[in-house]
């Protein structure tokens, strides 16, 4: 047996990672293989510090997103090779990169090969000085960068071509992919220049292309990866091999915190076919043997005895959670907690409320159910460099988390961000649900390169979850059934101060996004938060806090309306009255949809149906979101959801249809089939058939309708998904007189109502 | 043991309950084929045998030799599956992707069977999931694919 460090893995990594680093770090480029011989001669090759001391002691801070050289490659053939600081999940970012770079850069995004950037100063586009993927942030965070930066290097082309031709820059233009000499009819292709423009200086303010004169940004520019992706080419992490590596499957501990004793049959196992090496990690055993099935067979076999938590271990499991125990808990916390949002004053306007409708809803846990399941590639390279490939959406963090893992400084981390087979938020850093630190001890411990791929059933054991939540709502309605006092409080512990740090006298903002934030006119409301810790590891979930807290709102809405006599879309239009935007909005969506009807009513096939509405305002965007639904035996079938979003302004909207389409596919699986059930301590479901996920017969029409408000640019992942939960959940108050406050639907048995 | 993997007779070693999907993956490195659960539920591991789709993930090799296998490394090298493929592109069907290969070879499967697919014959054959949802695209492309 290879006995392992027992240490814990730190619980918190982003102690460590949250403080930008101010260095520069080497980047390895021909291991990276981006822009190395075998790719013939660079053009704008990377430049980057060769190492600390050198970069501390050049004088200038490098500022994300200027230097040329970190993201741009133009190849002999003038094809570009783009680094993007934002990973592809399939959101369509690597794509839209291309048109925001290949507009001002002037070239045909059909050109662009893109891969997701090394950790790096340059990177850092999010929020000042740092950078992930996620909250739907990469394009319209990065969009006016990201512009000046093709601007600046079309120029530094120019400027070569004018040294090269002996003419001004003035007497230059450019046409797709070539530099334009109109007076001699001389031209030379962007792949001849390349080189000499990479020695230049990054011009600091370059002109920008009119948005009038846009050939790419804002067209349907078809998406690069999909002729890889229909083939079966695209290479995940999951996929990737390097020579003489083994395989590693791992049996975690049945609750967080256990610790593996002795093993029972650890000679029969060692003796199965292929098995290379068993393993103590901490929580969990593991085997490397010569095939992953072969590692996966043993692993499983292996008769485990686990020993109970050691006292004081952080996130441990209790023996006996349960997550419906956790559920009746976080409904039994009285009191209006901490306020997050307060206009006028509730309890007095409350006071004085003809009539007052209060509520309480509950939404489960949710798994991330991504198709391609975790896994880690690991090397420990001779020069002392560890290097990665592993499923992330933050580079610099998992460098710095797996620095500390590893023993070593950061800069020692080489990390390849691979394409990801499913994003939800699934990739976030979560020390127990990241299997890369398991692979870099496997790796030391035999001297070889390891992949380490968690089984289907290992991924739902250790999975970051949706946290589960609860919202209480009070309403005051005045004598004529109109909302004029909103009291609301969010139970529960989001993902955000989970993993960034809680300030106990503070609102975590994912807590109650999609619950305040809203945009009717209330007079008097207050919103609050009452945290409870939640005993599960929970993280970011696709439209995170408003993935729950807009379906709580908006079928609250339908109660308020429905108390006070009120069409619950007219009462929507008359307290958007003041704010042009979202009335449009919702209006839109209405149109779209043929004209707002409610029902129920009979349709051609004899179906009984009706219709219900909701809004949401997630990370910048503006949506809403109309559902039309059945019962068939007992179940609710979705036929069309129609969704209107305003994100602003946009880059491409055939991707944002897409996106629309899939964050519908995803809130619709969630409010009608998913749920994580702990007992015991133990999550349930360990697959898909105990976590069934939307299959493509329950898909509805999906129908889509852009508006640019010219509002600022807001994000796209994310912002469809949350109206379609309560949209469905009032159509069915609509069709059935049913009020649901609880999902997934799956619980409630509608057999029996009209519908 | 002997496989005929695309038309070409490869010798595998590997224990004869191994899955299908994992003689393709490690031993002959064709990592085109996914895995995504290992029970048969998703259908990201879906490959051709005798034409029929089938769940790889739960297939044991030892079952299939003497088989035609067919994987997602030589969909364009089929007439089917080239235009499954082209109607995939022009339906822009995959998001993040990793479901894709097994979705084009049910496509496949489905319309080497029945050229000319009804809607409900579309729903019967089409039953592997995405979660990314691409799953009205992939109706579309299906139908563009039976047209073309």
């Amino acid at each position: 047996m290879n006995e392992m460090s027992q240490r814990f893995l730190p619980q918190r990594f982003l102690a460590q990672a949250q403080a930008p680093r101010a260095v520069a770090r080497p980047v390895n480029l021909s291991r990276r293989g981006l822009l190395g011989a075998a790719a013939g001669a660079l053009v704008l090759g990377v430049t980057l510090p060769g190492g600390r001391a050198r970069a501390q002691a050049a004088a200038p801070a490098i500022v994300p997103g200027t230097r040329v050289n970190a993201f741009l490659a133009i190849r002999p053939d003038s094809t570009v090779l783009f680094r993007s600081p934002f990973i592809e999940g399939g959101q369509g970012i690597f794509t839209a990169m291309a048109q925001i770079i290949g507009e001002e850069l002037d070239i045909d995004p059909a050109r662009f090969t893109l891969e997701g950037a090394p950790p790096g100063p340059d990177y850092l586009l999010i929020g000042g000085g740092a950078r992930f993927t996620g909250g739907s942030m990469s394009v319209r965070m990065s969009y006016e960068a990201m512009r000046k930066l093709g601007a600046s290097a079309r120029l530094m082309l120019l400027q070569a071509a004018s040294a090269r031709l002996g003419v001004p820059v003035a007497a230059l233009s450019t046409e797709p992919g070539r530099v334009l000499h109109a007076a001699s009819g001389r031209a030379l292709a962007y792949g001849e220049i390349a080189a000499e423009a990479a020695k230049l200086p990054v011009p600091p303010a370059p002109a920008l292309r009119s948005p009038a004169e846009f050939r790419w940004i804002g067209k349907r520019v078809p998406r690069l990866d999909v002729r890889d992706k229909s083939t079966g080419r695209a290479q995940y992490t999951i996929d990737l091999t390097l020579e003489g590596m083994l395989l590693a499957a791992v049996q975690h501990s049945p609750r967080l915190g256990e610790q593996p004793g002795a093993l029972a049959n650890e000679a029969e196992v060692r003796a199965m076919p292929g098995v290379h090496s068993i393993h103590r990690l901490p929580g969990a055993v593991a085997v490397l043997a010569s095939s992953w099935w072969r590692a996966r067979r043993a692993v499983e076999a292996l008769q485990v005895t686990w020993t109970a938590a050691p006292a004081g271990t952080a996130a441990a499991m209790p023996a006996d959670f349960s997550s419906e125990a956790h559920k009746e808990k976080l409904k039994g916390m009285a009191g209006e907690g901490v306020a997050f949002e307060a206009v006028g004053d509730a309890a007095a306007a409350m006071g004085k409320a003809s009539r007052v409708v209060e509520a309480t809803y509950d939404a489960p846990y949710l798994a991330h159910g991504q198709l391609e399941p975790p896994s880690a590639l690991v090397r420990w390279n001779q020069d002392g460099t560890l290097e990665m490939w592993i499923p992330n959406q933050a580079p610099e963090m998992f460098q710095a988390a797996a620095a500390q893992v590893a023993g070593i400084p950061p800069e020692k981390v080489i990390l390849h961000s691979p394409i990801l087979g499913g994003f939800f938020g699934r990739h976030f850093l979560y020390a127990s649900a990241n299997p890369f630190p398991q692979a870099i001890l496997l790796s030391k411990a035999v001297g070889r390169p390891v992949k380490l791929i968690w089984s289907r059933e290992e991924e739902f054991l250790r999975d970051a979850l949706r946290p589960a939540s609860v919202a209480r709502f009070r309403a005051g309605l005045d004598a004529s059934g109109l909302p004029v006092a909103l009291q609301a409080v969010a139970v529960g512990e989001g993902a955000v101060s989970r993993w960034f740090g809680r300030q106990p006298d503070k609102v975590d903002s994912s807590a109650v996004e999609g619950i305040a934030g809203k945009v009717y006119a209330i007079p008097d409301l207050r919103v609050g938060q009452i945290h409870v810790d939640d005993p599960a590891v929970i993280g970011f979930w696709r439209s995170v806090g408003h993935s729950m807290n807009d379906f709580f709102y908006e079928t609250f809405f339908d109660e308020m309306a429905d108390a006070g006599r009120q069409d619950p879309y007219e009462l929507r239009r008359r307290l958007l009255a003041s704010s042009p935007r979202h009335k449009a909005l919702l209006e839109a969506v209405a149109d779209l949809s043929g004209g707002w009807k409610r029902g129920p009513f009979q349709v051609a096939d004899g179906t009984r149906r009706a219709r219900g509405v909701a809004m949401a305002s997630p990370f910048g965007s503006e949506v809403a979101t109309i559902a039309e639904v059945s019962l068939r035996d007992g179940e609710v079938v979705v036929h069309d959801v129609w969704v209107a979003i305003d994100p602003g302004s946009i880059v491409n909207p055939a991707v944002i249809e897409s996106q629309v389409n899939s964050a519908v596919a995803l809130g619709l699986s969630s409010a009608l089939l998913e749920q994580v059930v702990y007992e015991k301590g133990e999550p349930q479901a360990r697959n898909f058939d105990g976590y069934p996920i939307l299959p493509p017969d329950r898909m509805p029409r999906v129908h889509v309708r852009i508006v640019e408000s010219g509002a600022p640019m807001g994000g796209i992942g994310e912002p469809g998904l949350p109206g379609v939960p309560p949209a469905v959940v009032n159509a069915i108050a609509a069709l059935t007189g049913r009020r649901i406050r609880s999902l997934p639907l799956s619980k409630v048995d509608f057999k029996g109502m009209q519908g | 043991m002997e496989l005929s993997i695309n038309g070409s007779k490869r010798n595998v070693e590997a224990e004869p309950d191994t899955p299908l999907l994992w003689v393709l993956r490690d031993e002959l490195g064709m990592t085109g084929t996914k895995y995504g659960c290992g029970l048969a539920q998703c259908g990201a591991c879906t490959v051709l045998v005798d034409g029929q789709a089938t769940r790889s993930c739960v297939t044991p090799v030892e079952s299939v030799a003497g088989s035609a296998i067919m994987t997602i490394e030589a969909i364009e090298q089929d007439p089917v599956g080239k235009k499954v493929v082209e109607a995939w592109v022009a339906s822009q069907v995959p998001q993040c992707g990793y479901c894709q290969s097994g979705q084009v070879m049910a496509a496949t499967a489905l319309l080497k069977q029945s050229p000319k697919p009804s809607e409900d014959e579309i729903a019967g054959a089409m039953v592997n999931l995405c979660r990314c949802g691409t799953y009205n695209a992939i109706a579309a492309a299906v139908r563009q694919a039976a047209q073309g």
